[in-house]
């Protein structure tokens, strides 16, 4: 398969679920623009914002009067609904056939996107998952005890799982549009676990997937919506997952 | 098979032989010679995998990327894209902070 013969036919639909990221999603969106119209990839972003008070959609209107419709479409929800459920909203109306999933936040960067498509063709993999954890990944703004944590859940993760995946809790992913409608469905966590249990019910339904080192810098914007809970709900879905799959 | 039960069987597996040489004593030489080393080996191997853990866990925190590069390069295209955006017409919103 070459990869000319296939760009033509491809559409990428990226999702971005939003809330409160009036100041991010300027930014996120004309970098997403400026970086896959510089590799040329066919593409749409889908804006799903939950109510955002401080003006987000307001915002998104504005984008969307400045690079068109079918380049900025918007889904809007009236109100706060959680990640998991934006992104079945959010495919309903994505006309590509690959999904790329990524944070509004800044903390995942769309230059990394072009990789992610490289990396999917050269194997045709289902997913294609970003990882701080290999090759020339990484973080920014992470102290000891995040790197601790980071790194200590990670261990525990790959030790009892065994995902076959490097990064389990990152969230900047492609999907081939009915792998994602397949593992959506067949996923029982809410919150961020969510993007953990992806990967595994991927490798548990016999999926591939293929990893592109990313970079991730803590939001400068806004405040990070998870909460002290994080931990519990993580321990609480890895033995979840150890149990029943 | 799930991950837990796959744990359970390896386990189940290795306690199994680690009965099967305590219990043998009296008429196995290897084990009466070695009896006090098989008897805690359980204890001493999870010791040596918890200091393997540690190890690799610290190892890790260590040389986790700080990504210097990609923060500075990142500030200066959020530069790039409020310029831009203004000049395509774009309002931003006025922020009290
Ligand atoms: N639509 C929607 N987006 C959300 C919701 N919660 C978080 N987000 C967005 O999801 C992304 C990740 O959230 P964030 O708070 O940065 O999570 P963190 O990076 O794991 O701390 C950001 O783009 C948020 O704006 C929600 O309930 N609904
Ligand atoms: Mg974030």
């Amino acid at each position: 398969m070459s990869a000319s013969g296939t760009n033509s036919k491809n559409k990428y639909s990226i999702l971005l679920p939003t809330y409160n990221e009036v100041e991010n999603l300027p930014i996120i969106i004309y970098l997403i623009v400026k970086y896959m119209s510089k590799s040329g990839y066919d593409h749409e972003i889908i804006v799903i914002d939950d109510g955002s008070p401080d003006g987000t959609l307001e915002a998104a209107k504005q984008l969307q009067n400045i690079y068109g419709k079918d380049k900025i479409v918007l889904r809007p929800r009236e109100k706060k609904l959680g990640l998991g459920t934006a992104y079945i909203h959010g495919i309903q109306h994505a006309t590509g056939n690959f999904i790329v999933i990524m944070d509004a936040d800044l903390s995942h960067h769309p230059k990394a996107i072009a990789d992610f498509i490289k990396k999917q063709q050269e194997k045709d993999y289902d997913v294609v998952s970003g990882t701080r954890y290999i090759g020339g990944g990484g973080v920014y703004g992470w102290d000891f005890k995040r790197k601790l944590v980071s790194r200590g859940a990670n261990f525990l993760t790959q030790l009892l799982l065994r995902p076959g995946a490097s990064d389990l809790t990152g969230s900047f992913r492609l999907y081939k549009k009915d792998v994602l409608e397949t593992l959506i469905k067949s996923c029982v966590s809410k919150g961020y676990v969510f993007q953990m249990e992806m990967i595994i019910r991927a490798r548990q339904l016999n999926y591939t997937i293929g990893e592109v080192p990313i970079t991730f810098v803590d939001r400068l914007y806004g405040e990070s919506k998870l909460g002290g809970t994080e931990i519990i709900q993580f321990v609480r879905a890895l033995l979840y997952l150890f149990a029943t799959t | 098979m799930t991950k837990l039960q796959e744990w359970m069987s390896g386990l189940g597996i290795i306690f199994a032989i680690w009965m099967y040489l305590i219990t043998s004593r009296s008429h196995n030489e290897f084990v009466q010679n070695h009896y006090d080393l098989i008897l805690y080996s359980p204890i001493t191997c999870v010791f040596i995998f918890g200091l393997y853990a540690l190890s690799v866990v610290l190892y890790r925190v260590y040389t986790f990327n700080d990504c210097e590069q990609a923060a500075v390069e990142l500030a200066e295209e959020i530069q790039e894209a409020k310029e831009n955006l203004a000049k395509l017409g774009f309002k931003f919103k006025e922020t009290a902070k």
